[in-house]
C-alpha cells in the first residue's frame, strides 16, 4: 500500500511540475511569421519567441473541430479571432516591446505563450 | 484493459469490464457536443445576419457600360448603379438621381431616409424607390458595414470583468481536477471498503468525467456573444465586454444638449436689428465669421445666409473663443459674434436687448449677439428643435431609476427651457467644453456610475472620463471608435436599449457562472464519493458523463434565451 501511495504522490508531483514548472522548448518565428496548428487540444508550437520591435504575423490553422478551439485570444494585445476549420487565419501583430503575451482559447484549455525578445 | 487481458491480477470482485458504461459515456458526451455545436451556432446569428447584409455583386459603369462584378472587385471612385430593391454593395456619394433608402438594418430606424445628390449611401442598406448612380468612396474593409461587423465580432469575443474569476479558476482547473482524482483514488484505496481497487478506479474516473471546465469557460463568452449581437440588432454597438458590464451599473446619465437631445440642426428663427443696416447685413457679417466653424449653430447661420442669397465676406484674423463665440475683421470692421458673456468681456452695451434675449431663451431658442466695432449690431436667434422621441426616451431612463443630467454650453434660460420641455430637472448651462469632464468627475465623486452621451467628437474628453461613453450617431456615418458604446440611430431610446441589454446579459452571465460553479463544486466531491460514508451513495460514471455533456449545453441554451429578450419592454 505504501508503494501505491508513493506512486500516487509522485503522480501528483508530476502533474504539478507539468502544469506549473515545466519549461517547454520554444520555437522562434521567422521573418514571415509562424504557423500555429490547433489540433488535439493544443497549439503547436505553443511557446513562440518573436523578435521585439518588429511587426509580424501568426497564422493559425485549426484542425480541431471541437468548439473549444474556435476562438483564440491574446488578452494583453486585445486580440480575439474566430478560427475557421481547416483554413488559415492570419493575425497581425504590431511591433512589441520585450515581454510575455499568453494566448489561449475562450475556456483557457488550449494555451500558449508569445515570448518577445 | 488489465481486466480483459490479465483478470487474474485483480480480485474477483474487481473484474468488471465497464464496456457498456464506456460506450454510454462516449455516446452521451458526443451527443452533448453535437447539441452544443448546434446551439452555439445560434448564439452568433446576429453577426451572421450582419454579414448577410453584404451584396454579392455590384453593377458598375465601365466604358459607358453597366456590368455586374463581384463586390471584392469594386474600386474606390467606381461609379455604381443601384436600382429599386437593390442592396448597396459599397459605401459612396450619390452623383445622380434621388431615392429613399431603408437603413433600418444598420440603424434600427424603421423610416426610409430620403437621399439625393451629394448624400452618402451605406453598405448593406436597401434602395426602396429610385434608381441612382453613386461614386464608391468606401470599399472593402472601409465600409460602415465592414467596420460594424468587425466591432461586433471584437466585442463578442471580449470578456467583461465578471468573467475574470472564471478565467482564474479555468487556468488551474485541469491540474486541480487531476490531482483531486488521484487523491480520491488514494483515499478509497487506503480507507475504502472492498473491493478497494474497483471503488478507487471508479471514483477517480468519475471525477475526471464529471468535471467540466467548458461550462465555466463558456459561461461568460456565450452570454456576451448573444447580448452584443442583440444590442447590434437594436442599433447599439457595444465596444467591449467591460463597457457591457459597466453599462448595466450606470446610475447617472449625462446628456449633451445639441445633437443629443435636440436634432443638432439649428435654424435662424429671428433677427432683431440694433445698429445694423438691415437683416441681410447682420447675417452677412455673422455668416462671414462662422463660415470656417463646424459648430452646429455656426452652420445654422451660414445656411440661413445662403438661403437669403447672401455671400459671406472675407475674414481676417479669425479667432474662436471657446465657450464664448468668435471674432474677426470683415471689411476692416472688428466683429464679435457670440453669447452674452462675450459681449460683457468686450464691454459691449447690450442691456437694451437683454430682456428680448431672455424671452427668446425661455422659448428654448439661443440668442446670439453680433457686435460691430464695439456696438451691438443685431441679435440673431437660433433654435434647434428637440428630437421627437427625446421626451419619451428620457422618461424611460428616469423610470429605470437613472439620474438624468443635461450639460450644455448654451445660456441658462435656453437650457432651462429645453430641460423643462424634455422632463430633466438637473442641468448645467454655459458649460465650457473643457468643464464637461469636471462635471462628470463631480458626479463620480458623489458615487455615481456615470454614462455620458455626446456626438463623439466635441465631447471626446467627457466621453473618455465617464464610466461609459455613448457616442450618438446620425444615420450610418457613425464615429465608431469614439466611445465605449455607439448608438447608430440618433434616438435616445438607444441608451435605454443599451442599458436594458447589458443588464439582461449580466444577469444571464451570473446565472451561467453560478450554475457552472455549483455544478463543479457539488459534482466533483459527489463523484469522488463524499456521500458514500453517510448515505452509501456513489455516482455512476454514466450519470457523470451525462451531467458533464449537458452542463455546457445548459450554459449555451441559457445564453440563447437572450435572443428572445425584447428591449422595447424595458
Amino acid at each position: 500500500m505504501m508503494i501505491v501511495n508513493l506512486i500516487g504522490l509522485l503522480a501528483i508531483g508530476l502533474i504539478a511540475w507539468w502544469f506549473w514548472f515545466y519549461q517547454p522548448t520554444t520555437v522562434s518565428a521567422g521573418e514571415g511569421g509562424i504557423v500555429i496548428t490547433v489540433d488535439a487540444g493544443s497549439y503547436t508550437p505553443a511557446h513562440i519567441t518573436l523578435a521585439a520591435h518588429q511587426a509580424t504575423t501568426l497564422t493559425f490553422l485549426r484542425k480541431d473541430p471541437s468548439p473549444c478551439a474556435e476562438v483564440v485570444m491574446i488578452p494583453s494585445l486585445d486580440i480575439n479571432e474566430t478560427l475557421p476549420l481547416n483554413k488559415n487565419m492570419t493575425v497581425s501583430l504590431p511591433a512589441l516591446e520585450p515581454g510575455e503575451h499568453p494566448f489561449h482559447c475562450q475556456m483557457q484549455m488550449y494555451r500558449g505563450v508569445l515570448n518577445i525578445k | 484493459m488489465v481486466v480483459v487481458f490479465f483478470p487474474q491480477l485483480l480480485p474477483e470482485m474487481a473484474r468488471h469490464v465497464y464496456f457498456e458504461a464506456t460506450a454510454m459515456i462516449i455516446g452521451l458526451i458526443n451527443l452533448g457536443l453535437a447539441l452544443e455545436v448546434k446551439a452555439r451556432g445560434r448564439t452568433s446569428e446576429a453577426i451572421k445576419r450582419l454579414i448577410g447584409l453584404n451584396a454579392k455583386t455590384a453593377r458598375v459603369v465601365r466604358d459607358d457600360q453597366e456590368i455586374d462584378i463581384a463586390i471584392e472587385d469594386v474600386q474606390r471612385d467606381d461609379i455604381v448603379r443601384i436600382r429599386p430593391g437593390d442592396k448597396v454593395p459599397v459605401g459612396g456619394i450619390i452623383i445622380e438621381g434621388r431615392t429613399n433608402m431603408d437603413e433600418s438594418m444598420l440603424t434600427g430606424e424603421p423610416i426610409p431616409v430620403e437621399k439625393q445628390i451629394g448624400d452618402t449611401v451605406a453598405t448593406g442598406t436597401l434602395n426602396k424607390t429610385g434608381s441612382i448612380l453613386f461614386k464608391a468612396t468606401r470599399v472593402g474593409k472601409d465600409t460602415a458595414l465592414a467596420q460594424i461587423i468587425e466591432m461586433v465580432k471584437h466585442a463578442q469575443n471580449s470578456k467583461p470583468p465578471i468573467g475574470r474569476l472564471a478565467d482564474i479558476i479555468s487556468a488551474y482547473f485541469v491540474p486541480a481536477i487531476m490531482i483531486i482524482s488521484i487523491i480520491s483514488a488514494l483515499l478509497w484505496l487506503n480507507f475504502g471498503p472492498a473491493p478497494t481497487i474497483a471503488f478507487a478506479v471508479g471514483s477517480a474516473t468519475t471525477v475526471l468525467i464529471i468535471a467540466c471546465p467548458c461550462a465555466l469557460g463558456l459561461a461568460t463568452p456565450m452570454s456576451v456573444m448573444v447580448g452584443v449581437g442583440k444590442a447590434a440588432e437594436a442599433g447599439v454597438l457595444i465596444g467591449n465586454g467591460e463597457a457591457l458590464q459597466t453599462a448595466s451599473k450606470i446610475t447617472a446619465m449625462v446628456l449633451d444638449k445639441t445633437g443629443t437631445i435636440t436634432l443638432g440642426e439649428p435654424k435662424v428663427t429671428d433677427v432683431v436689428i440694433a445698429n445694423a443696416k438691415n437683416k441681410a447685413q447682420a447675417l452677412q457679417y455673422a455668416a462671414s465669421l462662422e463660415a470656417g466653424s463646424e459648430h452646429p449653430l455656426a452652420l445654422a447661420i451660414v445656411e440661413s445666409a445662403k438661403e437669403e442669397g447672401i455671400n459671406p465676406g472675407e475674414v481676417v484674423g479669425f479667432n474662436a473663443i471657446a465657450g464664448h463665440g468668435v471674432e474677426g475683421l470683415v471689411d476692416d470692421l472688428h466683429i464679435y459674434f457670440g453669447n452674452e458673456r462675450l459681449m460683457r468681456d468686450k464691454n459691449i452695451e447690450i442691456d437694451a436687448y437683454l430682456q428680448q434675449a431672455q424671452a427668446f431663451a425661455e422659448e428654448a431658442k439661443t440668442p446670439m449677439f453680433l457686435a460691430v466695432d464695439g456696438e451691438l449690431a443685431a441679435l440673431i436667434v437660433v433654435a434647434d428643435p428637440i428630437k421627437e422621441d427625446s421626451i419619451a426616451a428620457i422618461k424611460r431612463l428616469t423610470a429605470n431609476g437613472l439620474r438624468v443630467v443635461m450639460l450644455t454650453g448654451d445660456n441658462r434660460a435656453t437650457a432651462a427651457a429645453v430641460a423643462k420641455k424634455v422632463g430633466i430637472t438637473e442641468f448645467y448651462a454655459e458649460v465650457l467644453p473643457q468643464d464637461k469632464t469636471d462635471k462628470i468627475m463631480a458626479l463620480q465623486m458623489e458615487g455615481e456610475i456615470v454614462g455620458m452621451t455626446g456626438d463623439g467628437i466635441n465631447d471626446a474628453p467627457a466621453l473618455a472620463m465617464a464610466n461609459v461613453g455613448f457616442a450618438i450617431g446620425t444615420g450610418t456615418d457613425v464615429a465608431i471608435e469614439s466611445a465605449d458604446i455607439t448608438l447608430m440611430r440618433g434616438s435616445l431610446h438607444g441608451l435605454a436599449d443599451a442599458i436594458a441589454v447589458s443588464k439582461a446579459t449580466l444577469k444571464n452571465v451570473k446565472q451561467n457562472l453560478f450554475g457552472a460553479f455549483i455544478y463543479n463544486a457539488a459534482g466533483v466531491p459527489i463523484a469522488a464519493g463524499i456521500l458514500y460514508p453517510f448515505f452509501g451513495l456513489l455516482l455512476s460514471p454514466v450519470i457523470a458523463g451525462a451531467a458533464m455533456a449537458f452542463s455546457s449545453l445548459t450554459v449555451v441554451l441559457n445564453a440563447n434565451r437572450l435572443r428572445f429578450f425584447d428591449v422595447n419592454t424595458h
